[in-house]
């Protein structure tokens, strides 16, 4: 195994009483890297990161996770993971303070070095003032707050989070993504599974995205959206005509089509960069411009090119 | 890991947090067996005395009334009930997703149902303790003319009877706990098992008087060996009571207590292989 691999999946193959929920899957998620893992409800999805963390038995392929064979060493496999559960799994008759205690255990981590974590930990995810509120008294983000901590308790290698801001308000979710980031940014790799396309552009290193329980495409989040094609630059102005007659020299320029509303223009090259030198060139052949609009493709357009669907909120 | 695992006691606490917490829980099993004592009881025995005093007991044999009879079959009763539901947290456990947290992390999964087991034998424990100080109350005459030290020893030894057969039916209603989906399934098959092995057995009347079929089946049930075991440590190896004469050997109670052990040990096998094969997602 490659060592810059923290998880490597190969022809990962699962089914249910007769139904392939996953169907011949290969990826790697690099160290150190935040990976998102996405896909319609019913992809597979659930199923893999279910292999991933041991909950289900391998049935066919090779996982092996931090440098372990998940068939062979799931021990180690568990020793070197944290999951943050996609509903709140919290006991609601346990102290914030006890649910992370009860976790160190399970883990077996000394009891000096656990209260150290857990006093530390509390207070990077700011619940220190709660540790002996019951958590079936906390909001819905300090629920998941507390999960993260809890998951980063025993120091893992990956962090497996699953739909970690599902439910949570605008402001809750951004601290969320500070802490993910803060995370990483500490050493640990993250799997994230997520239905906010704009979560996994903005978080993400490399995605991928999975369907009827194939991975459908893989990447950065630039050359997903890249592959969509063409960013698109629309433009009003006082005389369509001669507009595009002053665009002939633009080399990036893949066509333009006239519409009543102006001109829209396809560029075959990053559109951020090409649009000062449209406008340029509309304004030297001494043309008014009345409008600009640039339009890239987003992560949205990108899972309904590839999935053909939206995606719904699980939960809901 | 060369180290021993103590992960179970952490399984333990968090179990007896619970029992804590959960007002309603803690209350009824504290009184249920009080009030098992207070009415049925003393209901009882008022009527079996009635019936049973036409009976002298042979010269030199302690007569032992019937609420202290059935003092004992209210400790084992209790005790099977307790256990039959203990395997419920497991349940909600998988039910509420909690069960996930356990079975993703390195504890060995034998330590889920160990301390689950562990906890329900203090509840037992707890409750047994509470029917011997109430009964003393309402006039039940455990350990008679028992010096101090055969009265805690046979307080040991009681406690070591409650302690084996709870173990043995915590470990089968974890099993059946975690092959079941809903409490509704589990509540079910309790109720079809608790009464052939409540009624099926010594706990409340003398066996000697039912029918062959019956009797062979209650020397099975492992609530027999349980309330022979209490009573012999409770009122000891010969007394009369209910119109019948007891008498244990020390094989006997060996025996009683062997058979609960295999009990306990066939559950074990049971349950350890239900947790290493269970899959909850």
């Amino acid at each position: 195994m490659e060592e810059d691999n923290i998880i490597e999946v190969r022809d990962l193959e699962h089914t249910f009483n007769g139904f392939a929920a996953v169907r011949g899957i290969s990826f790697t998620v690099r160290r150190g890297e935040i990976f998102s893992f996405l896909g319609p409800n019913g992809a597979g999805k659930s199923t893999t990161i279910n292999i991933l963390t041991t909950l289900l038995p391998l049935q066919k392929g090779t996982v092996r996770v931090a440098g372990y064979d998940v068939a062979r060493e799931p021990g180690r496999v568990r020793e070197s993971i944290g999951i943050v559960f996609q509903d709140d799994v919290l006991d609601r008759d346990l102290t914030v303070r006890e649910t992370m205690e009860f976790h160190g255990r399970l883990y077996a981590i000394p009891r000096d070095e656990r209260r150290r974590r857990i006093d530390d930990l509390l207070r990077v995810v700011e619940l220190g003032s709660k540790r002996d509120e019951r958590t079936k008294n906390l909001s819905g983000g300090m629920k998941r707050r507390l999960q993260i901590a809890r998951g980063l308790m025993t120091r893992p290698e990956v962090l497996f989070l699953d739909e970690p801001t599902q439910g949570l308000d605008p402001q809750t979710r951004m601290r969320m993504w500070e802490y993910i980031r803060q995370v990483n940014g500490a050493g640990t790799t993250i799997f994230l599974t997520t239905h906010y396309m704009d979560e996994a552009d903005m978080l993400s290193d490399r995605i991928s995205i999975i369907d009827h329980g194939k991975i459908v495409v893989s990447g950065t989040p630039g050359e997903l959206k890249n592959t969509l094609g063409e960013d698109v630059v629309y433009l009003e102005t006082a005389d369509d005509m001669k507009a595009r007659e002053s665009l002939r020299g633009v080399g990036e320029i893949q066509s333009i089509t006239e519409s009543p509303r102006g001109l829209s223009i396809t560029i075959s090259a990053d559109g951020s960069h090409c649009l000062p030198r449209i406008v340029d060139a509309v304004r030297g052949a001494g043309i008014g411009i009345s409008s600009v609009n640039l339009k890239k493709p987003t992560m949205d357009d990108v899972f309904v090119y590839y999935t053909g669907r939206e995606l719904r909120d699980e939960g809901a | 890991m060369t180290a021993m695992a103590w992960e179970f006691l952490t399984v333990y606490w968090r179990e007896m947090i619970r029992f804590v917490r959960f007002r309603t829980q803690l209350l009824s099993s504290l009184l249920q067996p009080a009030l098992w004592m207070a009415f049925f009881g003393v209901a009882m025995s008022s009527n079996f005395n009635r019936f049973t005093s036409a009976i002298p007991a042979p010269a030199g044999i302690v007569p032992v009334d019937y609420l202290t009879f059935m003092a004992a079959g209210v400790i084992a009763m209790t005790t099977l009930f307790t256990s039959l539901f203990g395997g419920i947290s497991l349940l909600f456990d998988k039910n509420w997703g909690l069960m996930r947290e356990m079975l993703a992390s390195p504890m060995p999964r034998t330590h889920i149902m160990l301390g689950v087991s562990l906890s329900g034998m203090t509840k037992s424990f707890i409750q047994v303790a509470i029917i011997m100080a109430f009964g003393l109350l309402l006039g039940v005459e455990f350990f008679p003319g028992f010096s101090a030290t055969q009265i805690a020893l046979s307080v040991l030894g009681i406690f070591v009877f409650v302690g084996v057969f709870s173990l043995g039916f915590l470990l089968f209603s974890s099993t059946i706990s975690m092959r079941l989906e809903s409490p509704e399934g589990l509540q079910g098959i309790i109720t079809l098992l608790t009464l052939p092995l409540f009624f099926v057995s010594n706990a409340l009347y003398p066996i000697q008087a039912f029918p062959p079929l019956l009797q062979a089946l209650s020397i099975y049930n492992p609530l027999t060996h349980l309330v022979s075991g209490v009573r012999y440590f409770a009122l000891g190896n010969d007394f009369f009571a209910v119109g019948a004469r007891y008498s244990y050997t020390t094989t006997d109670v060996l025996v009683s207590f062997g058979y609960l052990a295999v009990f306990a040990a066939v559950m074990y096998l049971l349950a350890r292989r239900t947790f290493e094969k269970a899959v909850v997602t």
